[in-house]
C-alpha cells in the first residue's frame, strides 16, 4: 500500500460501462500508477464538484490482478450521493480520482490450496466475483463454492458469468423474494443446507468470505458459525446500518 | 484540486465543519466487523487490564456496573468514510479503571472476544478521552454494535473503539493490532486523515 495520510490520489479515466442489472453497472476504469490488487480488495473512490465540492466513498474491486486498471461493479443505493453519479452518469472519458488499493484481510489469495466458501447477498457479490474470477484466471484448483442470495432473477449481478461451468467451482443461487420461472424452490432465505455442502463443512475447513447487508452477513455468519465453522475462519464484510 | 467529475454536484447535505476531512455524515450506524459477532454473555463477562509487570487489575458485569458512570455524546468517524454526529453513550471512563493501575508503559493493546485487537497510546485513553461504553442512545449496546461493552475513543477513527472488549494490555512499544498490520494507520487521527499506513 503506498497512500500516505492524505496523498495516495491517483487520476482514473472511465474507459467503459457496462449495465448488469436494473440498479449495478460494471465501470471500468484506467489509473496510471494504480499497483496490482489481490481480490477481495477495494479502493476510495473522490468524485470533484466544479466547484471543488468533493465526496469519496469506498468501492469493491471486481476484478484484480491487473496494475493501472480498475473494475468497480456499483449498485446504486437509493438516495445515495455517489452511487446514483456511478450507476447513471458517469460515462467513458470522465475522470474521477482513486487511491488503493486497500484491505489486507478480505482477501483470497490465488497460491491457497483449500477449499474457500463464498457466500453472497446481493452486491457483496462483488469482492467474491474477484475472488472467482482470479480463480478462473490462474492455474489454482483450490476447490470453490460460491453461495449468491439475490431477492430476484432481475437483481443477480453477473449471473451468466457465475455460472459459467469451471472445474472444481460450484455456483448455488437462493431466491430470496422471487425465484426465476421452473426454479425448483420457492424463494426462501440462506439456510443450514445451502451452506453445509460437501466438501465444504467445517470438518473440511475450508476458508469463508461473506459479503453483503449487515443482516444477511448477521444471519449467514452465525448459520455458520451454528454449523461448527471456526469463527477465525469466516471472514466478513459488511454494508449498511444496523 | 486537480480535476473536476464532470456532471458531478454532489448532494452537499454535509455540515460543513463538524466533519473531518473526506467524510459525510450518515443516520444509519453502519456495521464493519471482520468476522462473525461473538455472542459474549454477561454472566461470563469479564474486564481485565494488564501491566508490564504482570498484575492484573479484572472486573465483572456487576463490578463494572457498580462504577461511576458518564453519559457521552460525541461524534464518531469511520475510516470507511462515515461520519455520525451527536451519539449518545454510557460507560465508565478509562480514568476510572486506570486510578490504581501503577504502570510506566506507554501503550495499549485492547483485546476483543472474537480475537480482534487495536493498539492505542495510554495519553490518548485519558483525561476524559474513553469509556467502557455499555448502552448506545438509552439501550443496551446490541451485539453487533460491539455489546456487551467496546471500548469508545472517539476523537481516533472508530476502528480504535475495539468491541467487545474484554482486555487491555500495556505495552513498553506501540505495536499493531490488527488493522494497523493489515494496512490501516497506527494512531488514526480523523482531523489529519491518518487512514492508511
Amino acid at each position: 500500500m503506498t497512500a500516505g495520510a492524505t496523498g495516495g490520489w491517483h487520476v482514473a479515466t472511465v474507459v467503459g460501462a457496462r449495465p448488469l442489472t436494473r440498479s449495478a453497472r460494471e465501470l471500468t476504469l484506467s489509473v496510471p500508477g494504480l499497483e496490482a490488487s489481490s481480490p477481495g480488495q477495494h479502493l476510495d473512490v473522490r468524485l470533484t464538484a466544479p466547484d471543488g465540492y468533493q465526496a469519496t466513498r469506498a468501492y469493491s474491486l471486481a476484478a484484480t490482478g491487473q496494475a493501472e486498471r480498475a473494475d468497480l461493479v456499483v449498485d446504486r443505493v437509493p438516495d445515495g450521493e455517489v452511487s446514483p453519479y456511478l450507476v447513471d452518469v458517469a460515462r467513458p472519458g470522465d475522470l474521477m480520482e482513486v487511491r488503493g488499493p486497500l484491505g489486507g484481510y478480505f482477501v483470497w489469495r490465488p497460491g491457497d490450496p483449500g477449499p474457500v466458501l463464498l457466500v453472497a447477498g446481493g452486491s457483496g457479490v462483488v469482492p467474491l466475483l474477484a475472488m472467482l474470477r482470479a480463480r478462473r484466471a490462474s492455474s489454482s484448483r483450490a476447490p470453490f463454492r460460491l453461495v449468491c442470495s439475490v431477492r430476484g432473477p432481475a437483481d443477480a449481478i453477473g449471473r451468466e458469468e457465475i455460472d459459467e461451468p469451471t472445474p472444481g467451482v460450484e455456483v448455488h443461487w437462493v431466491f430470496s423474494r422471487e425465484s426465476p420461472p421452473g426454479w425448483p424452490t420457492r424463494p426462501r432465505r440462506v439456510a443450514d443446507d445451502d451452506l453445509a455442502a460437501p466438501g465444504f463443512t467445517a470438518a473440511d475447513g475450508p476458508d469463508v468470505f461473506v459479503c453483503g447487508p449487515t443482516g444477511f452477513v448477521e444471519a449467514a455468519a452465525a448459520l455458520l458459525t451454528g454449523l461448527g465453522h471456526a469463527p477465525d475462519r469466516v471472514r466478513t464484510e459488511r454494508f449498511g446500518g444496523a | 484540486m486537480s480535476i473536476v467529475t464532470r456532471g458531478f454536484g454532489g448532494r452537499r447535505d454535509d455540515p460543513g465543519d463538524d466533519v473531518p476531512p473526506g467524510q459525510f455524515v450518515t443516520q444509519d450506524f453502519p456495521v464493519l466487523s471482520t468476522g462473525p459477532t461473538p455472542s459474549v454473555d454477561e454472566a461470563h463477562w469479564q474486564l481485565a487490564v494488564h501491566t508490564e509487570t504482570g498484575a492484573a487489575h479484572r472486573w465483572s458485569w456487576d463490578e463494572l456496573m457498580s462504577l461511576p458512570a458518564e453519559d457521552v455524546t460525541t461524534d464518531i468517524h469511520c475510516v470507511t468514510h462515515w461520519s455520525k454526529l451527536g451519539t449518545t453513550w454510557r460507560g465508565v471512563s478509562l480514568d476510572t479503571l486506570f486510578a490504581d493501575v501503577e504502570t510506566s508503559a506507554d501503550f495499549v493493546m485492547a483485546h476483543s472476544y472474537g480475537g480482534y485487537t487495536t493498539n492505542v497510546p495510554l495519553q490518548d485513553l485519558l483525561d476524559g478521552q474513553s469509556w467502557v461504553a455499555y448502552e448506545f442512545e438509552g439501550e443496551p449496546l446490541e451485539p453487533v454494535h460491539g455489546g456487551p461493552a467496546r471500548l469508545l475513543v472517539p476523537h481516533l477513527y472508530f476502528w480504535k473503539s475495539a468491541k467487545w472488549l474484554r482486555g487491555l494490555v500495556m505495552e513498553d512499544d506501540d505495536q499493531p493490532g490488527f488493522w494497523e498490520s493489515n494496512g490501516y494507520h497506527a494512531y488514526g487521527d480523523p482531523w489529519l486523515e491518518q487512514r492508511y499506513s
